[in-house]
């Protein structure tokens, strides 16, 4: 990657390695994560639950639970500001003006005894010196900006009184109060009905154009992440197994696990008796393998190397096709000589 | 096992060999009363499940899709008696089983049964899987866990466990594992109906089609006839012969699955249809979006109830209940649009 490209990065994660203590000892979440997010693009990070999704956007956010948590390594780079060295008091000021953050359950994630435009002015309060009339000036246009009707009414409610898909719009309105540069959404759709889905997701897209912001959208839906993603990474144990453009990805997927997971979904234009699967299970974070691929005991491509090489992640096709699998020659470690001219593709 | 086969050939022989239909819902309702003040005066309803029909043939999959609220679970839960309809009839092998009592209805009652949503809640933890599994029949005979261990154990294998899974606690498998275990108690019984209340939900994507191999290959084996209820219309019609699309407590539009998919008639089937996001970026569709929410059901609209969201609305719909009526062959629809 050449110098000038890396200046683009809005975000740019180095080796980030994220781990917690359970029961005294310590294992990681997540390991060896890079990924970058140039200005205005829409990554979105799939996987199953327990993959490490959103340990890392939390990473990120420094948002992870202080003593049982740690970021063991790494470098979190946004603006050339490294993130994981910043204090409390420092990422405050990142968090809501530079980067914000959606969950995915809207009900807990609004404050049920404040009202709306409670909430809404308080962002605006913590970043800046805009007096009470404005606040609440600025706030019922965010309303009206994601599309909430009765602005004026709805600002002096509270949470419990809207629906799903309008508190998400609430907690969208708060994350872009500010404009921010990015925008993490981790699982925002998923506690929503389909009609909701699709109207969130077409707001966000509304949002992106609008705003001029990046998002980085957590998703376990391929779905969603089809609707909207420039760029997919895709996520097993804790690791990045597959990055690649959206169209490359659906079309051409590279590693087993990505192509496994497309072809179990149920389509609605095929007729099929019988789903592809995954057999098994993600190996638990306490016991994950220390050599080897960690997809091998799933895949249906496994080979006896599998086992005893840690495939990187290299590139497979094109610049921007990355992949973490023996099947492809650059995905050999560089210190790896044996055998490697028996390898055929 | 020969009490069992006794009572089979008995409920056999109340039902003529031609009538192929095991379950007939007909106009049920279920209202929950809405009460206020200190003695509870009923203030409205809640209509859950307003006049629904359904019918459903020995061996086949019907699918019941809707947001969530539109009654689908409570139809399910209804069938199983375990709400009582408001009003209504559920006629299963042609008998009405909203007035059984007692001990007729304890005997219905293993002709039916239940696969659930969440795999963590739906098992006790404290018992064994074996237990967990062998409980419905302990229920029913007079058979000790001794006598049936074989016969669960065997079970187990076939949906896809270990036998010396039948020693272990809900806390040592994971989701998908969980889902078989409560698959495996669904099917103990050797029901003739199993209601899967979004079975996989829960799951992720490659656990999901795991357990829905599972259930179709269950479906042969135990001639099984399945009552699916879920909100991902694309697993619905992967798994269903005939397919019911929910709206706030009605039924808008039945049809085979195909049918639903290839050409809903019903514009919420539309725009249910549409707004599903499909899994290829190549094929960017239209999209119909739908605007607002679903309206409460205690206080639902006017004629269609459909029609404060709806992109056809006519000023008729305001004011004119529609019925569901046969527009193709074998494909229903409840809309003004086509009468």
């Amino acid at each position: 990657m050449t110098y000038k490209q890396q200046e683009k990065d809005l975000l740019k994660v180095k080796k980030l390695h994220t781990g917690f203590y359970i029961e005294g000892k310590f294992h990681h979440a997540i390991e060896d994560i890079n990924l970058e997010v140039k200005p205005k693009e829409v990554v979105c990070v799939v996987g199953e639950s327990g993959c490490g999704k959103s340990v890392m956007s939390l990473s990120i956010m420094q948002l992870l639970p202080k003593g049982i948590s740690k970021i063991s390594d790494g470098e979190i780079l946004f603006n050339g500001e490294d993130l994981a060295k910043k204090t409390e008091k420092e990422m405050n000021k990142v968090r809501g003006r530079d980067i914000a953050m959606i969950f995915q359950e809207p009900m807990t994630a609004l404050n049920p005894v404040f009202t709306i435009g409670y909430q809404l002015q308080e962002v605006l309060f913590n970043h800046s010196n805009i007096n009470k009339k404005d606040a609440r000036k600025r706030a019922i246009e965010l309303l009206r900006e994601v599309g909430i009707p009765r602005a004026e009414k709805i600002i002096d409610e509270y949470p419990h009184q809207l629906s799903g898909g309008m508190r998400q719009r609430v907690m969208i309105a708060i994350a872009i109060a500010l404009h921010p540069k990015l925008l993490i959404a981790d699982e925002p759709t998923t506690a929503l009905d389909v009609t909701v889905q699709a109207q969130i997701l077409e707001l966000l897209k509304d949002i992106q154009e609008k705003e001029d912001m990046a998002i980085m959208l957590i998703t376990h839906d391929l779905g969603v992440v089809a609707d909207i993603a420039d760029r997919v990474i895709v996520m097993y144990a804790g690791q990045i197994v597959e990055e690649a453009k959206v169209v490359d990805l659906f079309t051409k997927p590279k590693h087993p696990y990505t192509e496994a997971l497309l072809k179990s979904i149920p389509r609605m234009e095929e007729v099929t008796d019988k789903l592809n699967t995954i057999q098994g299970v993600v190996p638990p974070i306490t016991n994950m393998p220390e050599v080897g691929c960690r997809f091998v005991d799933r895949c249906h491509k496994a080979f006896d190397s599998c086992k005893k090489v840690s495939p990187q992640l290299g590139n497979v096709n094109g610049d921007q096709h990355l992949a973490r699998c023996l099947l492809y020659e650059k995905c050999y470690p560089s210190d790896y000589s044996e055998e490697k001219e028996e390898i055929s593709l | 096992m020969s009490e069992q086969v006794k009572i089979e050939q008995e409920q056999k022989s109340n039902v003529s060999a031609k009538d192929n239909i095991l379950l007939e819902v007909k106009n049920l309702k279920k209202y929950y009363p809405v009460t206020a003040g200190f003695f509870k005066r009923k203030v409205g309803d809640v209509k859950a499940v307003d006049d629904i029909s359904i019918t459903l043939k020995r061996g086949e999959t019907f699918g019941l899709v809707g947001e969530s609220g539109c009654g689908k679970s409570t139809t399910g839960r209804t069938i199983l008696r375990l709400t009582d309809a408001t009003d209504g009839q559920i006629l299963f092998e042609g008998k009405d089983i909203t007035k059984l009592k007692g001990s007729s209805l304890r005997k219905f009652r293993r002709n039916i049964q239940m696969v659930f949503q969440d795999p963590y809640a739906s098992l006790n933890s404290k018992m064994m899987v074996g237990r967990i599994v062998d409980e419905p029949i302990r229920n029913f005979t007079r058979q000790t866990s001794k006598e049936l261990e074989p016969e669960v154990k065997a079970l187990l294998s076939k949906v896809g466990l270990r036998e010396e899974d039948y020693y272990k606690y809900p806390h040592e498998f994971s989701g998908g594992q969980r889902q078989r275990i409560g698959i495996a108690r669904a099917l103990a019984l050797q029901p003739k109906l199993v209601i899967a209340d979004e079975p996989v939900s829960a799951l992720d994507v490659s656990i999901q089609s795991q357990v829905l191999n599972l259930l179709k290959e269950m479906q042969t084996e135990f001639e099984l006839t399945y009552l699916f209820i879920a909100h991902d219309l694309s697993v619905v019609k992967h798994m269903s012969d005939r397919i019911g699309v929910m709206y706030l407590g009605n039924m808008v539009e039945v049809g085979d699955n195909n049918a639903i998919y290839k050409e809903p008639l019903h514009p919420y089937t539309k725009a249910l249809t549409s707004a599903i996001p499909e899994p290829d970026p190549l094929k960017k569709k239209e999209r119909i979006i739908l605007e607002g929410d679903v309206p409460s059901p205690q206080n639902p609209p006017s004629g269609c109830v459909f029609h404060t969201r709806c992109p056809a609305a006519m000023p008729e719909c305001k004011k004119v209940i529609p019925q569901l009526k046969e527009v193709r062959s074998k494909h229903k629809v409840a809309c003004l649009l086509y009468d």
